[in-house]
């Protein structure tokens, strides 16, 4: 899935790294935890989360993620803009609910090529 | 063998907004290096790991990356309270972190697992009251 398609299906405000907007990714976790994040995810492209601080975006680059989604229209700090900025990583920011964002994203085939659905 | 390539970082222990970014600059000089990403991404995410422990649990400490010609070496040394029991301390789950380090995102007891499990070797040496000085080696 593109990540501009991940933008229109979340309703979200990009907020950095418009450039990637046509990139692909193939699947998407959702934390608050980063220590979770760090210890299970594997190759999972997009960052779902409502945790607003810069180690969600480093952990992200940590993980190698290209997206990071902001959810419950909360806003990012100035310097997660900036280091997300500085990572080339896409960070925006939708209005819906995590749990709302999962099901779209879920619905519409992100990380689900193969299953049996 | 030649002379390893060292990189060294204090590591700010006031600061939760500033942690990791000595991982996250290690990161980048492995890149520039032309290491291959598997061995990047085991190198920084123990690195990062240990760096936020150090910044949450110590009070900050300095961070020193060796890299060898067949290994990288990362040595995380701080002047904390020390780890009075490493066996517990290792298991996954175990956290003495509080609910404001866990309102930030971590404290869920997964790093020291999560550092031995990226690594191939790494060595803690802790005394109660001293510090703690984790020694972790990354095979290439
Ligand atoms: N550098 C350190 N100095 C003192 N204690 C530490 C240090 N690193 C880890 N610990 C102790 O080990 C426990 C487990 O660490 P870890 O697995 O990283 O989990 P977490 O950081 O989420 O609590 C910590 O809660 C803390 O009590
Ligand atoms: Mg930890």
């Amino acid at each position: 899935m593109k990540i501009a398609e991940i933008r229109d299906l979340l309703r979200a405000e990009v907020l950095s790294g418009e450039e990637c907007l046509e990139n692909d990714v193939y699947a998407a976790c959702c934390s608050d935890m980063m220590s979770d994040v760090l210890a299970f995810v594997k190759d999972q492209g997009v960052l779902l989360t409502g945790l607003l601080n810069s180690q969600v975006i480093r952990t992200a680059n940590m993980m190698d993620m290209v997206c990071i989604v902001i959810v419950r229209n909360k806003v990012p700090t100035e310097e997660m803009i900036e280091l997300a900025k500085e990572h080339g990583l896409v960070l925006m920011r939708s209005p819906l609910r995590a749990y709302e964002a999962c099901g779209v994203l879920y619905y519409a085939g992100l990380g689900r090529e193969g299953a049996d659905v | 063998m030649s002379e390893p390539i060292r990189f060294h970082y204090d590591v700010d222990g006031e600061n939760f907004t500033s942690a990791g970014e000595a991982s996250v600059a290690v990161k980048k000089k492995l890149r520039q290096l032309g290491y291959p990403p598997d061995v990047i991404r085991k190198v920084s995410i123990a690195m990062y790991e240990g760096e936020i422990n150090m910044v949450i649990h110590a009070n900050g400490g300095a961070a020193d990356v060796e890299v060898y010609d067949d290994k990288i070496v990362i040595i995380l040394a701080d002047h904390g309270p020390g780890i009075p029991n490493v066996e517990l301390a290792m298991q996954e789950g175990y956290s003495t972190a509080r609910e404001n380090i866990r309102a930030l995102g971590f404290g869920a007891g997964m790093g020291l697992p999560n550092m031995k499990k990226y690594t191939d070797d790494m060595k803690i040496d802790t005394e109660v009251g001293v510090g703690t000085t984790i020694t972790m080696t990354v095979d290439l």
